[in-house]
């Protein structure tokens, strides 16, 4: 994989995450869902790299198995630690990640199931620190108001329950905890999915003041295209499992390769009703992950098919510099983006 | 048939259909507008239609008869310009332990048939009541305590010219032919309105059977018939699935056929993109047109999405907290908003043609706890044009700005609510 | 106000949102807090607490309560009617109960006893009676109630005697204490196994969780009345009354765990896949912690719930035994010891008050359940 002059922060390599399907009375494997399908791909620090597909694209996934909270089945996750190493995170046990965990972090959809009701604010946000070696609680009382402060919430608020707060502030709330630990690679699933309209800019505005601040690194995982090109640097596409191109966000918003891809640009709706979006209809269903098609996986539903797609399955490569697609007419193709 | 008579009605529908055409010309070109002119020249050509077979008639009574169809199909464009459905100051109030949450709190509106109305606004604005108040479905501890909801009587009856909803025992036979038959919900969430238990066609089947007269092999081929209108693949083999055996998009499309199926002039979609992909929703769109478009039922589209009304709706109507705060042609509220809310909302939200990675102007605060409602006009604490001494005491009404819209906004103008 | 980023002004905007005192005491408050401030609203619920809070403090000291030592026999005295307590008198308060009064009867050539409201016996609060020791700590001769006059013949028999003439009043004092610790300790033990085996079984899954599932359904597959009968007529016959109640309540709680275990089960396997929990995990917390701090006190509140309207289904079962004769047996006490006494229809004849302790179980089970059901229903203030 090329990549830029120093090495990317994360590097996804030939990742693989298989849930087995059992069936009868033995519990026989009779097949696989294959949420994460062969997905490689790097982030450089300090960049956000946008990951966007629909439901059942493997997208959140990918973003748990980075952050080892489930094992992938295969490949390799290198990560460039705070020290300067690469470790390949796949290979770690739970007792090699623990003096790792505080470097990557995540942020997650649902502002009210990620924050344990029974804990108060000092807790929920302090709990990071304490498991990490803080015990003094005067000092994580610092830290936390610190924190707290960080994010726009204020420390008096310390002691109450995340019941007294709206859905905005514990998401904020949410993105204070992960902080907690100067992590240097934060996965955001979904961060403002849940969130009210007016709520979602105030959050996307303080994830990028953050970013700019702290030197962070996102992973941006989202449906929504019009958040992720607001606030990503690159992004990256996926369809049932698999990759289907990759590329800064201007580019490929602009020019997209990938037929899917330029099937999800008609399809965002835009705010001007002037502008008639959805003209262009895909037709179909999208596969089950267990049973994919055989060949290029988007090639059912694909206007632009030949027979060669039915059979082969398109590699994943670079066809102009930062440009990756995976499909096998992607040097003929025009295809319509967003201006 | 007596010469005369035969000439006079000649005459009669002649002039008719020439003024049909000319009112067609006369009329603007916005979005609504075309509508209303593809209704008035269905007419139009129906009449000219009808006359021909007129022409056809074996009998004087058989000729007199079908021009009175004639006759009576324009009357029915008269009725372009009455509304379907007149929602007059209604207020819904949910009596808690904790004390009283006024969800839809004095909101006024008309629904024309063929319309697409969009209402849009934020989490607790009262989208989702109101359309449940029409229905007459709100839960208890909710009451509808004040207001009219007036349905248009379908035509021929000559009794009545409104209904009022309001006035209706929720559970009579006279409520229960409405919901359905004549207003139809497409709720928000498909796998909840479908019974897991039983097949989607015996779920459509019951629908249409409770509505028309039909037998059940009958009922069988309107659900057929329906699932191949809304583009379901292989109608057959899905009607005797279940619910959960359908992806999304497919649940989704089951639903509005269900909705539609016993033909209703209006049709209310709570929400029914935002569980749903991007692709999916665009497919969920088209399909609404299209279907509209066929049927010339009346849309209400409720979303919190902008770019989704922009695409959808022809008029549309902005909510907070219970009240309206503006409301106009599509084109209007998105190009000229008038309401600092609705400039605010516009300005906050992504899209693919802003300028990218930079900070979105936001509107301060968030919105209020129901219970914590503010005094005055519910916007004034977060509103950077707010006046002090006007906006935090007094609610202001609903008044025409502009040449369309209307707005609730005491920077155009100083009528206010009755308390 | 319209406006860019900023996280210093939108801290200025949250201080504009004027918090109420109230809205400050609700944010502030704990789960536990929110779930007493609910609870407090059922009238008939908090009712019922104070009824058990009642209960309970005759367990703490049923002496006190009690009129005469629970164990005489004497009986010649046997069959005495219950007497009513009058509080009011000619010349004021001056709670008196009727006399008994015995004959013989001469074909039967036993005492029967009658009441005889023409003579009055003087009681009052607070009175000396037999020597006793509160919680083994130190000795008194108070009982609630008493004779004024110490020297006198008379007695007070507020529910009669029984067939051997022992004092049922003071017999039923006894009785709940042992009644109402039987259940309170074999819901006790039931739920350390129950959450102990359903936790390991829903967090770690797999074989772990195969073996205690299949465990589970054994043992409720087990007829429950034969296993009650065969492990107490395992019991050795010569065991102290007192031993032979401990091993009814261990009995008891190795058979009522697994329906807990199974409910525990599932709430584990749900809340392992909530965001908090792996927020935490990602975080570095340990597995302990986990459970302890984040599991566990997810459902702690339904446990309680869930116990306390257990707790009735043990009083009863109890009883139930004790009353076949094979739970709790003389001279111990307890409410279906004394049941049993009421087994022939003679005895109901002659002396119905001797049924007064079914009272006891009704009002107890009924107390429990309203009481569970109110937690039940306050436990869960989120609602999400």
């Amino acid at each position: 994989m090329t990549n830029s002059t120093t090495t990317p922060l994360l590097q996804v390599r030939n990742l693989h995450k298989y849930f087995p399907i059992r069936k009868g009375f033995f519990r026989k494997t009779v097949g696989n869902v294959r949420a994460v399908d062969d997905v490689s791909f790097f982030v450089n620090e300090g960049e956000t790299l946008g990951l966007v597909g629909e439901s059942g694209c493997g997208k959140t996934t990918t973003a748990r198995c980075i952050l080892r909270a489930m094992a992938p089945t295969s490949g390799e996750i290198l990560f460039r630690t705070k020290e300067g190493q690469t470790v390949d995170l796949a290979k770690l046990n739970r007792g090699g990640l623990r003096p790792l965990r505080p470097q990557m972090q995540m942020i997650f959809q649902d502002p009210y199931g990620s924050l344990n009701p029974r804990m108060t604010l000092f807790d929920i946000v302090g709990e990071p620190l304490l498991v990490n070696g803080m015990k003094n609680r005067k000092e994580r009382t610092e830290r936390v108001a610190e924190i707290l402060r960080l994010v726009g919430l204020r420390p008096e608020y310390m002691q109450r329950y995340p019941h007294a707060f709206s859905g905005g502030q514990r998401q904020r709330i949410g993105i204070a905890r992960a902080l907690a630990l100067n992590p240097r690679l934060v996965v955001a699933d979904e961060p403002v999915s849940a969130l009210d309209v007016s709520v979602q800019a105030q959050i996307l505005n303080l994830m990028l003041d953050l970013q700019k601040r702290l030197n962070l690194t996102y992973l941006f995982v989202a449906h929504n295209l019009s958040v992720v090109k607001h606030i990503c640097d690159r992004v990256a596409v996926m369809y049932v499992g698999k990759l289907v191109e990759m590329a800064t966000t201007e580019e490929l918003y602009r020019t997209p390769k990938h037929p899917y891809t330029a099937a999800l640009l008609a399809a965002v709706p835009v705010p001007d009703p002037r502008v008639k979006t959805g003209n262009v209809e895909l037709k179909g269903e999208v596969p089950s992950p267990a049973n994919p098609p055989s060949g290029c996986y988007f090639h059912p539903r694909c206007e632009h098919v030949m027979d060669a797609c039915r059979v082969q399955a398109p590699a994943f490569r670079e066809i102009t510099p930062g440009h990756f697609v995976s499909c096998l007419r992607a040097d003929e193709l025009q295809l319509p983006g967003i201006a | 048939m007596s010469k005369t008579q035969d000439v006079e009605l000649r005459t009669r529908t002649k002039a008719f259909a020439l003024r049909i055409i000319l009112l067609y010309v006369s009329l603007p070109k916005t979005t609504e507008a075309q509508m209303l002119g593809k209704q008035v020249l269905r007419a139009g050509t129906s009449v000219g239609a009808h006359y021909r077979e007129a022409q056809r008639a074996k009998s004087e009574a058989d000729f007199i008869s079908k021009i009175e169809g004639a006759l009576q199909e324009l009357d029915e464009t008269d009725m372009v310009n009455t509304p379907l459905l007149s929602v007059r100051d209604l207020k819904t109030y949910f009596f808690l332990d904790e004390g009283i949450v006024k969800a839809v709190d004095g909101v006024t509106f008309d629904v024309y048939p063929g319309q697409i109305f969009g209402i849009v606004g934020e989490s607790g604005c009262g989208k989702s009541v109101t359309v449940k108040a029409v229905l007459r479905i709100v839960e208890p501890p909710g009451k509808i305590v004040n207001g009219e909801i007036l349905l248009n009587c379908k035509t021929g009856n000559e009794e009545c010219q409104f209904v009022d909803l309001v006035k209706l025992d929720v559970n009579g036979k006279e409520m229960r032919s409405i919901r359905g038959a004549e207003i139809a919900l497409i709720p928000q969430e498909p796998m909840a309105a479908f019974s897991p238990v039983h097949t989607v066609g015996d779920q459509i089947i019951e629908a249409v059977m409770l509505h028309q007269p039909v037998n059940k092999r009958e009922a069988r081929k309107i659900a057929l018939q329906m699932f191949k209108d809304v583009g379901i693949p292989m109608p057959e083999q899905r009607l005797d699935e279940y619910s959960w055996q359908l992806s999304g998009g497919l649940r989704q499309r089951a639903i509005i056929a269900m909705a539609l199926s016993c033909n209703p002039r209006l049709l209310i979609a709570d929400e029914p993109t935002t569980a749903v992909d991007v692709t999916t929703q665009a497919q969920v769109l088209r399909l609404l047109r299209r279907l509209q478009e066929e049927r010339g039922a009346a849309i209400i589209f409720i979303t919190h999405d902008l770019s989704v009304i922009a695409q959808m709706a022809s008029y549309v109507m902005v909510m907070y907290l219970g009240l309206v705060m503006e409301e106009g042609p599509v084109d209007d509220i998105f190009h000229s908003p008038h309401h600092p809310y609705t400039q605010a909302l516009l300005r906050s939200i992504p899209s693919v043609h802003s300028t990218p990675r930079i900070n979105l102007p936001t509107i301060s605060g968030s919105i209020p706890h129901p219970f914590n409602k503010p005094s005055g006009c519910p916007f004034h604490p977060r509103c950077a044009k707010s006046m002090p001494g006007k906006c935090d005491t007094r609610t202001p009404a609903l008044q025409p700005v502009g040449e369309k819209q209307l707005v609730s906004c005491f920077l155009y103008h100083d009528d206010e609510v009755a308390a | 106000m319209t406006e860019n980023s900023s996280t210093q002004a939108l801290a200025q905007e949250l201080e504009k949102a004027a918090t109420t005192k109230a809205e400050e005491r609700v944010s502030v408050a704990s789960n536990w807090q929110l779930v007493w401030w609910r609870f407090k609203k059922n009238r008939l619920a908090v009712l019922s607490a104070v009824i058990l809070i009642f209960f309970y403090i005759i367990v703490l000291v049923p002496d006190f309560f009690s009129t005469q030592d629970p164990e005489a026999t004497e009986a010649r005295l046997a069959f005495i009617p219950a007497q009513s307590l009058h509080l009011l008198d000619e010349s004021g308060i001056h709670p008196w109960v009727p006399a008994v009064v015995g004959k013989r009867n001469p074909v039967t050539l036993r005492m029967e006893w009658q009441i005889d409201p023409t003579r009055k016996v003087y009681v009052r609060l607070l009175a000396p009676g037999f020597q006793y020791s509160i919680l083994g700590l130190f000795r008194t001769d108070i009982h609630l109630l008493g004779l004024e006059d110490p020297k006198s013949e008379d007695r007070i028999y507020l529910l009669g005697t029984d067939r051997m003439g022992r004092d049922q009043w003071s017999r039923m004092m006894f009785g709940t204490r042992t009644s109402m610790t039987v259940g309170l300790v074999a819901v006790a033990l039931s739920v350390i196994l129950g959450v102990l085996l359903g936790g390991i079984s829903g967090y770690f899954g797999g074989w772990v969780d195969l073996v205690i599932q299949r465990l589970i359904e054994l043992l409720q597959s087990l007829p429950t009345i034969p296993i009650w009968l065969a492990m107490t007529a395992a019991l050795p016959q010569d065991w102290r009354p007192d031993q032979v109640f401990f091993a009814i309540t261990i009995i008891l709680a190795f058979i009522g765990w697994t329906t807990l275990g199974r409910e525990v089960r599932g709430r584990f396997l749900s809340l392992r896949e909530e965001d908090f929990v792996l927020a935490a995990d990602l975080a570095g917390c340990s597995r302990f912690r986990i459970i302890t701090r984040h599991m566990v006190p997810a459902f702690m509140s339904h446990i309680i719930a869930t116990s306390t309207l257990a707790i009735p289904v043990m009083i009863i079962s109890e009883t139930s035994l004790s009353y076949l004769g094979l739970g709790i047996r003389p001279p111990a006490i307890s409410w279906g010891v004394l049941l049993q006494e009421a087994q022939n229809i003679q005895t109901i004849a002659q002396a119905p008050w001797l049924l007064v302790p079914g009272l006891f179980v009704i009002l107890a089970v009924l107390a429990f359940n309203l009481v569970g059901d109110g937690l039940r229903d306050a436990a869960d203030p989120y609602g999400h």
